[in-house]
């Protein structure tokens, strides 16, 4: 259970860009999660809620924006998603997914700021 | 009055910081010329007997030393002291992971230029430490085979992150029957192409298989960094 300091490094992030902003109220704050940063989607929206108690991000929202695994397959010639997490192949030839494009981002992709 | 709410993009990462530690530590450890390991498995899959016989065997050839995080006590370290290599224990109180800036902290004053390898043995938990770049040169995940064949379908992003797996306690296997084919078709189902070693710490078996990827990893460093 990491994803309350997630949260908290997700806040302070938040906090930072929004002073270049001129310090702006955050109202949300968007996230580009992918399956593979190792971040449980639920326990971080509600860790999220409890570490904005008492902080300028207090009441502020956190939208997960999702981000597929993707890889190139080579046999196909195209980019991919796999089966699954559990299954790193591609769905059309069965091709292993040897090495991703996509899928470990955990990052903030947006900030809606009060005018 | 408050107007209409903007968006703003921005594009940061959340483990800015970590990352940015982790990579100063990994220009540190390739100055040094050392090859760091890290070590990632759950509680009791036998890190610290496999990582004892390693620093025990490595230190006859190299320089070894280990870092050992844990949520609490230092008994791994005392243990593995025992081993004749110098080991400091990383004491995490409740975080069930390490990061970038405990292993920088707890290396603070040790001379990098004297090693060869540096083992770090992170908290065993299969899930938090995968977010976690700690500059490491090689993420090595181990599954007991107590533990059952599909640990790496229950824990995918653990196994995705890890560059090598260790089937640990090897001697058990008929035992607890263990299937291994299955575990290995697990483990490359999540993580294709990764290499596993199947090995045992009690009797050493698959341990020489294991010192062979250290060294020829440490060469390989040696000759890229000269």
């Amino acid at each position: 259970m990491h994803e309350l300091s997630i949260a908290l490094s997700i806040i302070e992030g938040a906090q930072e860009e929004a002073e270049r902003q001129g310090n702006a109220q955050i109202e949300a704050v968007y996230l580009r999660l992918g399956p593979l940063a190792g971040v449980v989607r639920e326990a971080l929206t509600f860790a999220y809620d409890l570490a904005c108690e008492g902080t300028a991000l207090h009441g502020s929202r956190l939208v997960i924006v999702d981000v597929p695994i993707t890889f190139f397959c080579a046999e196909c010639a195209v980019e991919r998603t796999p089966i699954s997490v559990q299954n790193m192949s591609c769905p059309v030839c069965g091709t292993p997914a040897a090495q991703v494009l996509t899928g470990a981002e955990l990052e903030i992709c947006a900030l809606e700021l009060q005018t | 009055m408050s107007g209409q709410p903007r968006l703003v993009e921005v594009r940061r990462k959340v483990l800015k910081h970590n990352d940015i530690v982790a990579d100063e530590l990994r220009g540190r450890f390739a100055a040094a010329g050392i090859f760091v390991v890290s070590l990632v498995s759950s509680p009791g899959s036998g890190k610290t007997a496999f990582l004892e016989r390693t620093l025990f065997r490595m230190r006859e050839r190299f320089r070894v030393a280990a870092l050992v995080g844990d949520l609490a006590t230092e008994n791994d370290c005392a243990r593995l002291a025992r081993a004749g290599a110098p080991v400091r224990q990383i004491t995490t109180g409740t975080v069930c992971h390490l990061d970038a800036d405990m292993v920088d902290k707890a290396l603070n004053g040790w001379d990098l230029g004297a090693l060869d390898f540096l083992f770090i043995e992170n908290v065993g938990n299969l899930v938090c430490p995968s977010s976690y770049d700690l500059g490491e040169n090689l993420r090595l995940v181990l599954i007991s085979v107590t533990e059952g064949e599909d640990k790496p379908l229950k824990y995918p992003t653990i196994f995705h992150t890890a560059d090598l797996a260790a089937i640990t306690k090897i001697d058990l296997a008929t035992a607890v029957e263990f299937d291994s084919a299955a575990a290995i078709r697990n483990i490359q189902s999540v993580r294709p192409g990764m290499k596993v070693l199947e090995l045992s710490a009690k009797t050493s078996q698959g341990m020489d298989e294991w010192f062979a990827v250290l060294e020829s990893k440490l060469a390989r460093s040696v000759q890229a960094s000269g």
